[in-house]
């Protein structure tokens, strides 16, 4: 984008023609910042809420997916399913059974993130070596310390990708929350398509995308902190 | 408003009949957000299947497809709808079908890739043993074998659009979506339930009469799971 223009001698110099209605304008973001400090902290805690919700929701689930393989069939379609439904008429339809705006967006983002976290949790504990479980199984190790100190750990990485993955994209999903007004940076997405201003709905698009790489950074280094085996393979 | 009487008014919304009818009606809407989604996904195919196909069969240039079909998974798409309804776009339906469009265009363009690049080696080099030109080999060989994994591309980026045309209706557009927004606005959440549902309902069917077509189209021994991972 080329358009930059928020010195103030433009608005000095068009005095005729349309008023300059700049996409970037650090004057906005200035006289804003109360506004946009509360729709980010509203945006950070709803998708981290959501995103922790849902891997604890997720792990259990998966886990189970794997001991029992007979319920994965039905827990991945059941998500599945639910995965289709677009997440504006999903809001739609838990509103008017809560008439809370904020669970309402909460419970929304918790199920698209369970099946990202499911499906990547799962994969990751099939993918665990069988040589080594029988290994650990030699040792003597229970089921649940195999699941706690062998299985998990090594299916890690693949758990941090659907992290990520579930969180990316539930900081972009948090904007459909507009639809109940508690949209996070939505809310100044969404008010500034309504009186036309574009520093607005250029400012709330580049910290929902800052917001999402932050997130993203983050969760990759916690992942490369928690598997300092897998380090040399990337 | 209690949940039952919603419940209730979301059934007698339904059994209007004059709710169905006319340019405003459930079916003229359902037609339009079909022709939407339509639109977009056309827009997207025409543009990222050759260059996909084109990439994938040269072997190389094609590295940055993965992470840019990555990257788009952050924007969300009422931001970029919105930025094109503010700019010279204009309201409505047109800024609509381009910004699900761009949506539309990355698993297209990273499932037709990878299929063209999964492609054994050893098939395409007898094809050309055979004496077959590049483009022939394309065409009878290549193709024939990356199309599984190019309809699932085709279908998860359909599904996401028909999903995601719901937003037009707030930048002024229709489809569906517009009996949400016009429900939320005038606070008959009767109206509101039962487009959800209607909305839900129609993204779910879409979706199994896709996933009936792609399996018609893949050879019987190819038949394995979807490819790329699905986006609302």
């Amino acid at each position: 984008m080329t358009r930059t223009g928020a010195d103030p001698t433009a608005t000095a110099t068009t005095a005729v023609g349309p008023p300059a209605n700049p996409w970037f304008s650090w004057a906005y973001v200035e006289r804003n910042w109360g506004d946009i400090s509360t729709a980010l902290s509203q945006h950070v805690t709803l998708t981290a809420q959501a995103v922790l919700l849902a891997l604890a929701v997720a792990l259990p689930l998966a886990v189970l997916a794997y001991r029992l393989p007979r319920l994965a069939g039905p827990i991945l379609g059941a998500s599945g399913v639910l995965y289709t439904v677009p997440a504006l008429a999903l809001f739609a339809m838990i509103y008017p059974l809560l008439w809370d705006p904020r669970t309402t967006v909460l419970i929304g983002l918790v199920m698209y993130a369970l099946l990202v976290l499911v499906r990547n949790i799962l994969v990751g504990l099939r993918g665990v070596d069988r040589g080594v479980v029988e290994a650990a199984r030699g040792t003597g190790l229970g089921p649940t310390r195999m699941l706690l100190t062998v299985e998990l750990p090594l299916a890690l990485p693949s758990i941090v990708t659907g992290l990520r993955l579930a969180t990316v994209s539930t900081v972009a999903l948090v904007t459909i929350g507009i639809i109940v007004g508690y949209g996070g940076l939505g809310q100044l997405l969404y008010r500034g398509f309504n009186s036309q201003y574009r520093a607005e709905i250029a400012t709330a698009t580049v910290l929902t995308l800052l917001v999402a790489l932050v997130a993203d950074m983050l969760l990759l280094a916690l992942g490369r902190a928690l598997t300092p085996w897998d380090r040399g393979r990337h | 408003m209690r949940g039952d009487d919603v419940l209730g008014s979301a059934f007698r919304w339904l059994n209007d009949p004059l709710v169905w009818q006319g340019p405003g009606g459930i079916g003229a809407r359902t037609l339009e957000h079909l022709g939407m989604a339509g639109a977009a996904v056309l827009l997207a195919t025409v543009v990222a299947l050759p260059l996909g196909v084109w990439l994938g069969h040269r072997g190389r240039g094609g590295s940055w497809l993965i992470p840019l079909t990555n990257t788009t998974l952050a924007l969300p798409t009422l931001a970029l709808l919105m930025i094109f309804a503010s700019s010279g776009v204009g309201f409505g339906n047109r800024p609509t079908v381009i910004a699900l469009a761009v949506f539309a265009a990355p698993p297209i363009l990273a499932n037709s890739w990878t299929a063209m690049r999964e492609v054994d080696r050893s098939v395409r080099e007898a094809a050309r043993g055979m004496g077959m030109s590049s483009a022939r080999s394309l065409a009878r060989v290549e193709l024939p074998l990356a199309l599984p994994l190019v309809a699932a591309g085709l279908r998860t980026a359909s599904v996401q659009v028909v999903a995601s045309v719901s937003l037009a209706a707030f930048v002024g557009g229709g489809g569906l979506g517009r009996f949400l927004v016009d429900g939320f606005a005038t606070r008959r959440y009767g109206q509101v339930l039962a487009a959800a549902v209607l909305i839900a309902v129609l993204c779910l069917l879409v979706e199994a009469l896709l996933a009936l077509g792609q399996r018609l189209l893949t050879p019987v021994p190819l038949r394995t799971g979807r490819g790329a991972v699905a986006r609302s």
